[in-house]
């Protein structure tokens, strides 16, 4: 009984320690803004990913992204580029970097951040108006949910 | 490099969607046959933001919407106009005197909401069309003061809206105004929140583009207060601003606020030249 349990805190120390999931303090960008290593060191699941990306409390990606994959969600907006064909000319590196915080790729974007906690100018509790501390703040998304929306991405190639 | 590099061309597809989405239509506003300004030159002040033209919200409408603005009695915010006219003529307080009592009819508030918020030298401040009901109410009338978003004070704004419908929006930006204007300005382009975005992010970068179901206008103020479908009622225009920053996952500030009264003045003088058009009516 003790024993197990010692060993079963100890594989997950390990776990924790070598690898993931990384906080969203502790993400390293490259210098185009990319990220080398899975977020959450497992696997991403393309269907959860589309879930996430059309789900307003979620990714929300289509307020702002036509993609005809997800066409079954309705309204896609305007405001960025459509992602179809998006794998074509993105690694999943770069698709993790834009999506964890576009700003370290495209500086100044309009794109919101999904993994990260700090640095905001007035952060509220959601979406109720009302302030929130910093050191209470969840990213929008959480590793595995990049990892989900970087698997589905990479399911959209043109041709 | 490469990908800073791409930044630029990504901002021009950005904009390029501006020119074949439409944006905002060519229709013509009037209301009860008087043709409204609801598109024109943007003010000198405007020259550094690019916009060259401003337009009223109502081009960005679908077209049922669009026509319940242009005919009285199809515009669900006209009721609280009359309910408002019942007040005007309302003695309340311990002057024993209603808005009559000094202003004869409500026509008499022909021009003053297109030149609200307006310094007031006397009191040394800097007044919203509400906070001016109030002065009167609390000052003249010695009545209580509304509450500033309550129901009567969002009719009373329709009411006096109602008597500039049709003259260009006129806010002072110069002298004791200036320094308002620059603060309502920083407010504007400073990005809130968890999802850091500005009213500029929205209303100057991507007016005409849709945002999921939204179709962004130029975030103007001229058509307030303003009929929400949505809401079922008249909402102010402290109202919009608190709701847009919220989306933002961000902590607003309140009604009322000096925030707010600062980005009023800025976001009313961004409209100088449109039309008034209170109230309008909005999906
Ligand atoms: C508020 C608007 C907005 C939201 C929400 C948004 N994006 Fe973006 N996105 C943009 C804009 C604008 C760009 C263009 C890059 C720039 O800023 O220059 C962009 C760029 C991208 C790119 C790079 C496209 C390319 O051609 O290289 C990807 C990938 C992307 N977004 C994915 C997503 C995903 C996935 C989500 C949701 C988890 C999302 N976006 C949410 C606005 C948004
Ligand atoms: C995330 C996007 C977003 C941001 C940021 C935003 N708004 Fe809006 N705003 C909207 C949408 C969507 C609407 C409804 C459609 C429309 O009229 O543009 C709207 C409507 C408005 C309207 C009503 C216009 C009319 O004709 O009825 C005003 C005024 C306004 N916004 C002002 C602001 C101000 C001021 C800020 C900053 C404090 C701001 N908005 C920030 C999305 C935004």
């Amino acid at each position: 009984m003790k024993l197990t349990g010692i060993s079963a805190a100890v594989v997950f120390c390990a776990t924790a320690a070598i690898a993931n999931p990384v906080t969203p303090g502790d993400v390293q960008f490259d210098e185009y803004g990319a990220i080398q290593t899975s977020l959450s060191g497992t696997m991403g699941d393309a269907a959860s990913g589309a879930k996430i990306m059309t789900s307003r409390a979620k990714g929300n990606c289509v307020a702002c992204h036509a993609v005809t994959a997800l066409k079954d969600a309705p309204f896609h907006g305007e405001v960025g580029p459509t992602l179809d064909g998006i794998a074509d000319y993105r690694t999943a590196e770069e698709l993790r970097g834009i999506i964890a915080n576009a700003k370290m790729t495209f500086e100044g974007s309009i794109m919101p951040a999904f993994y990260k906690t700090s640095g905001f100018i007035r952060a509220g509790d959601g979406y109720t108006g009302k302030g929130a501390k910093e050191e209470d703040l969840t990213p929008i998304l959480t590793a595995q949910e990049i990892e989900d929306v970087v698997a589905f991405l990479m399911t959209l190639k043109g041709s | 490099m490469k990908f800073k590099a791409m930044t630029a061309l990504a901002a021009l597809a950005i904009s390029a969607p501006m020119l074949f989405a439409g944006g905002a239509d060519d229709d013509t506003l009037t209301i009860d046959g008087q043709e409204m300004i609801t598109k024109t030159a943007a003010p000198a002040h405007m020259a550094e933001t690019g916009i060259d033209t401003i337009m009223s919200g109502w081009h960005f409408r679908e077209d049922d919407t669009q026509a319940m603005q242009m005919d009285t009695f199809d515009n669900p915010g006209m009721i609280a106009v009359d309910q408002a006219t019942d007040a005007w003529n309302t003695v309340e307080g311990t002057a024993e005197k209603s808005c009559a009592s000094c202003h004869e009819g409500p026509e008499s508030m022909g021009g003053v909401r297109a030149v609200y918020p307006k310094w007031n030298a006397e009191a040394g401040e800097m007044r919203t069309l509400a906070m001016q009901i109030n002065n009167c109410r609390t000052e003249q009338m010695g009545a209580e003061p509304y509450k500033y978003e309550k129901a009567e004070m969002t009719a009373m704004e329709a009411l006096i809206s109602v008597q500039s419908r049709g003259m260009p929006v006129n806010v002072a930006i110069d002298g004791p105004a200036a320094e308002y204007y620059e603060k309502g300005k920083e407010i504007y382009y400073t990005r809130y929140g968890q999802l850091e975005l500005s009213c500029a992010n929205c209303h100057e970068d991507n007016y005409g583009n849709y945002i999921r179901a939204d179709h962004l206008s130029q975030g103007q103020i001229n058509g307030f207060p303003t009929y929400r479908l949505k809401n079922a009622g008249l909402v102010q225009t402290h109202n919009r601003f608190r709701g847009c920053i919220r989306d933002t996952r961000a902590e607003t500030f309140a009604v009322g606020s000096p925030e707010f009264v600062a980005l009023e003045v800025y976001v009313a003088s961004r409209g100088n030249g449109l039309s008034v058009e209170g109230p309008s009516v909005r999906q």
